[in-house]
């Protein structure tokens, strides 16, 4: 057996060989020696455009998130939503962009070997990732090459934490935490409060940790505390269970809107009945095909999406047209990326001739300009502090007759 | 010429295994020198030397010992994460990175090989599928355990915690934060680490299975109780190959953790452990440069084929399948045969 | 003792879940010696197999369900023809590591096909629930019929395997394929025939799991896949009441370590107490115990 082996080995070391070539003769012939930082992208545009005056910029966008695997949905969605911004951007007529989106599997070294192609492709600003747990792998990378990344969902602190060239447009986990426990309390919800929340998953944690932090100055008590693992989003027996013998009059969803629609169709079965208050997260509940709007009847979700404007009217539409579903917040945060990414490129003149290293500084500046703020679907008047994190008003909704009312 | 003539068989392949390692990071030191390697290859360079490892390692429990193991992942985490202790908490006092490496290899070697202990004298009691369903539980236990830890060091020294986030730190870093897995490590693995720590892995691999102990452990893998009546003591060799793998892996593990930032406990759940397995099976069961190969090659797959954007991942199952198939065609490896001259000693290894 | 009782019958509606998941694997197992790690997907496939024909054509759900069986049983044949019947010759890991293959690519196709978005799946029997001791303690119908189902495969399944030609040709098969084949029995025919009979149990196991448990992604088999596959392997594999008493089991100690021990450590303790049961007993709760010879 092993002899024969040896021939089929051969075979598939020489294809094997052969893909390394392959990578690294297509990578000669589109860019510089890579020990040369910052000079990515240097080639003239074919349009023999020159001046950089807006004209006909076209401005290479790297993104990264998850588009197999478990988690390809939020990954998609946020890919989709950047898409139709950019549709639009690139028929105003002035600075174009270019994107190139990557899969990452939700993984972080799948991540970075998205980020590494993407920096072959000659990327000048990089979009993503969806998720914190390779965004926080990404981050660490372009940091030290000096690239500029906005991230539409990635909430973990981790992600900017040190990295000055990185920026969310999401609220921070322990942020959504902490403003959930607020209204909470402010609006007096529930004083005996539950939680389910995915241990395997940063996002969960960290909102939890944040809310429970929250809580215990705000005087509202955390009766039950589950977890669930990732993949074993079926069975919530134990743990509504474990809520309604509580004694819970509420129950925290920090979680996905996969795992929640469980939660609320199993409890309704066992005719337990909690009020639910979830996180950005839970917006696309009411977008799942096939599921019972009803039973997320007077549902909170802590969603910085606003259905209501016309701008996001005629979003939704155009996301329906283009995939036949309705968009939620992840594809809404990016679309609002490339709106903020637009607004600040041109505010620092960016050319198609800059490197990504002079982009990253020249965007870097205007981010952090306290004169600059951005409207959107997600929030009017977005600023960002030198720590990345953005400043927006949170928008509490609730879902009444099967839309979103907000609070 | 004649001397090699007159060597022994595994011999020869021993010499050709590290000949081809060797002759691969020339090449590659060669290209990188020139700058004719892509960032998207570069950055491949570290996870390929890990998987090489894992897929070597994981040859010895597979191939050469002949027990079926799901979660050799399971070792890699313990290591990536006992590295990623060891390299963030010696940052101040061992300047040297490359030094630190090598410290964070030990350890996170060491601590598998404990836990090689730990599951394996209960596992090693099973025999086969039971045996692999053992490994693939003790994995995701593994996992599972590994969310919940909390470490992070200050001037007092390591601070662990488990389930609790709360480190009572003074000014401290944290380096493994539950969910999040490993944060905020500084990247000090390197190619040429990887191609040191895969030229040990052969060492101690090729030797452990052309010595007396070796033959002992091939003798328990083609038949148990003729081995054990001839005196052989067959859950110490059982437990030599598997611990051996279990160090190896840890060491893996630690290169990994140490290539990227922040490395999610997820990582290593079952889906790595079959990936590693998938390397083995492909190169040949106790075939050790087949899985330097396969492994190489099945690293690289993936993210050759982003060019077929959302279908990429279906392609590389198509690919997956053909080649398993092609690999165990007799009519097509007839062909072959017939086309590459015989070169007995390059195939005949365990 | 209420909420005892409301875990027991969460435990026993999940278990038997993947109590038929396991049948299936056990099936296979037990006559092709091998572990077909695309079980879990072609489940996924009767799930969404079921859910178009009852969202998009709006047929009836028993029309679904057969629609489903037929399906799957269909695509189990051709996988097992195009892609485990060249290897039949060569090692049970070659056609494990195939078998692997053909999972990631029953995941991606469908989500080629149907998309990555969570697809909500209403149950077949109805979303009822039946409520014992003045509302305490509600019995969803849905696991009723999973329990039912469960329990009428089990008996098809061991009076197939025990009285038909073609139960007892697979018994001969999963013995000694060489002296099956000398006996005029065609194993190739057999070997085939096994997994279309798993096939269709993977697609009613796929209707019911997401007639329990609602959400539907082209990832939803692979865990409780792999979770059935421990349950097969708790019961003894091969062994047809093995798996029942397995998944069952499984699914028990599930809900009672989530509710009584710790939802964060519950992934770690089910297989805690899979390593201990199979450290006391190494075949398996009702697996044979072969002695070795030499």
């Amino acid at each position: 057996m092993k002899k024969k082996n040896l021939a089929a080995l051969l075979l598939a070391g020489a294809m094997c060989f052969g893909l390394l070539a392959g990578c690294s003769s297509s990578a000669d012939s589109t860019n510089p020696p890579a020990s040369d930082p910052g000079s990515q992208a240097t080639q003239p545009a074919e349009t023999g455009d020159v001046g950089g005056t807006g004209e006909g910029v076209t401005i290479k966008i790297g993104g990264i998130g998850p588009l197999t695997g478990p988690n390809a949905q939020y990954g998609i969605a946020t890919r989709q939503g950047a898409e139709i911004a950019i549709e639009e951007i690139n028929a105003l007529g002035g600075i174009q962009f270019e994107l190139n989106s990557q899969d990452d599997e939700a993984n972080g070294e799948k991540g970075v070997n998205a980020y590494n192609n993407l920096m072959d492709w000659g990327m000048q600003i990089l979009y993503g990732c969806t998720t914190s747990g390779s965004c926080a792998a990404v981050a660490a990378e372009s940091y030290n090459d000096r690239v500029f990344q906005l991230t539409p969902s990635a909430s973990s602190t981790t992600v900017t934490d040190g990295h000055d060239n990185v920026f969310q447009l999401c609220f921070t986990d322990p942020n959504q935490g902490k403003t959930a426990a607020n209204f909470i309390s402010e609006h007096k919800l529930a004083t005996k409060v539950a939680v389910i929340y995915n241990n395997s998953d940063d996002y969960s944690t960290g909102i939890y940790q944040g809310f429970k932090e929250a809580a215990e100055g705000l005087g509202l008590e955390i009766v039950s505390t589950t977890t669930f693992p990732e993949d074993t989003t079926t069975d919530f027996s134990a743990q509504i269970t474990d809520a309604y013998n509580k004694g819970a009059e509420m129950i925290f969803l920090p979680i996905y809107y996969t795992p929640a629609s469980n939660i609320l169709i199993q409890a309704s079965q066992k005719g337990y009945e909690f009020s639910y208050f979830g996180c950005d997260g839970l917006d696309g509940i009411l977008t799942l095909e096939g599921f019972d709007t009803s039973l997320a009847e007077n549902v909170y979700v802590l969603t910085p999406f606003d259905t209501t404007s016309d701008a996001a009217k005629s979003f939704i539409e155009k996301y329906k047209a283009a995939t036949g579903t309705e968009p939620n917040q992840f594809a809404a945060d990016g679309y609002d990326c490339m709106y903020a990414l637009y607004e600040a490129c041109k505010k620092a003149n960016i050319t198609d001739g800059m490197g990504y290293a002079e982009v990253c500084e020249a965007l870097i500046a205007v981010f952090t300009d306290s004169g600059f703020s951005v409207d959107g679907l997600t929030g009017s008047g977005m600023q960002w502090g030198t720590n990345g994190e953005v400043a927006k008003d949170p928008l509490i909704v609730q879902i009444v007759n099967g839309a979103y009312v907000n609070q | 010429m004649s001397k090699l003539k007159n060597m022994k068989q595994t011999t020869k392949t021993s010499i050709f295994t590290y000949a081809l390692v060797i002759a691969a990071y020339l090449v590659i030191q060669a290209l990188l020198g020139r700058g004719m390697l892509s960032r998207s290859t570069q950055g491949q360079l570290v996870p390929i030397c890990c998987y090489i490892v894992m897929a070597l390692s994981l040859n010895l429990v597979v191939g050469v010992s002949g027990e079926l193991s799901l979660g050799h992942a399971g070792f890699m985490s313990v290591g990536a994460f006992s590295g990623a202790v060891a390299a963030v908490s010696l940052e101040g006092m061992v300047g040297s990175p490359a030094l630190r490496l090598a410290i964070a290899m030990v350890a996170g070697a060491a601590l598998a090989a404990v836990a090689g202990v730990i599951v394996g004298v209960p596992a090693l009691r099973l025999q086969g599928d039971y045996l692999a369903i053992v490994t693939l539980a003790f994995g995701q236990i593994i996992v599972n355990i590994l969310q919940c830890v909390y470490a992070g060091v200050d001037g007092g020294g390591l601070h662990f915690n488990f389930l609790d986030p709360e480190l009572h730190m003074t000014n401290g870093t944290p380096i493994i934060s539950g969910p999040k897995g490993t944060v905020s490590v500084t990247k000090i693995s390197s190619f040429t680490a990887g191609f040191v720590l895969v030229l040990i892995s052969l060492f101690v691999i090729l030797n452990l299975v052309n010595s007396r102990s070796g033959r002992a452990i091939m003798a328990v893998r083609d038949n148990r109780i003729a081995a054990e009546s001839v005196g052989i003591n067959v859950t110490k060799y059982r437990l030599m190959a598997f611990v051996t793998a279990a160090a190896l892996a840890g060491a893996a593990g630690a290169l990994y953790g140490l290539n990227y930032s922040s490395v999610a406990p997820v990582k290593f759940d079952y889906n790595q452990s079959i990936l590693v397995l998938v390397f083995v099976v492909l190169g040949g069961l106790g075939n050790m440069w087949g899985s330097i190969i396969a492994a190489a090659f099945l690293t690289i797959l993936p993210e050759a084929m982003r060019g077929f954007e959302d279908y990429r991942m279906l392609v590389y199952a198509i690919v997956l399948i053909l080649v398993m198939l092609a690999t165990n065609n007799d009519n097509l490896k007839a062909l072959l045969g017939r086309l590459i001259p015989r070169r007995k000693g390059a195939a005949d290894n365990g | 003792m209420m909420t005892f009782l409301t875990n027991l019958v969460s435990g026993i509606s999940l278990g038997s879940v993947y109590a038929i998941i396991a049948l299936g694997y056990t099936m296979v197992y037990g006559i092709a010696k091998m572990l077909n790690f695309a079980h879990g997907d072609v489940i996924m496939v009767g799930a969404y197999i079921s859910f178009c024909t009852t969202s998009y054509l709006a047929l009836p759900a028993w029309v679904s369900v057969i629609f489903a069986i037929v399906v799957c049983t269909a695509l189990g044949v051709v996988i097992e023809g195009l892609a485990y019947k060249p290897l039949r010759q060569a090692g049970s890991l070659a056609v494990l590591i195939t078998a692997i293959g053909v999972s990631y690519f029953l995941q991606n196709a469908a989500q080629l096909i149907w998309t990555s978005n969570t697809k909500v799946f209403t149950s077949v029997v109805g979303s009822g629930s039946i409520k014992l001791f003045n509302g305490q303690l509600t019995i969803t119908v849905a696991a009723l019929v999973t329990v039912a189902a469960c329990i009428i495969i089990m008996v098809a399944l061991t009076l197939f395997t025990t009285t038909t030609k073609m139960g007892k040709a697979m018994r001969a098969c999963s013995e000694d394929k060489g002296a099956a084949q000398l006996m005029g029995i065609n194993v190739n025919r057999t070997i085939s025939m096994t997994f279309a009979i798993g096939s269709a149990l993977a697609a009613i196991a796929g209707v019911l799991l997401c007639s329990s448990y609602n959400t539907l992604i082209p990832t939803t088999g692979a865990m409780p896949g792999i979770k059935a596959f421990t349950a097969a392997v708790f019961g003894g594999i091969g062994s047809i009441p093995g798996a029942l008493l397995g998944g069952i089991l499984l699914g028990i100690i599930e809900v009672f370590t989530n509710s009584y021990l710790s939802s964060e450590l519950s992934l770690a303790i089910v297989f805690g107490v899979l390593i201990v049961v199979l450290l006391v007993r190494p075949s398996g709760l009702l697996g044979k115990y072969v002695p070795e010879k030499v």
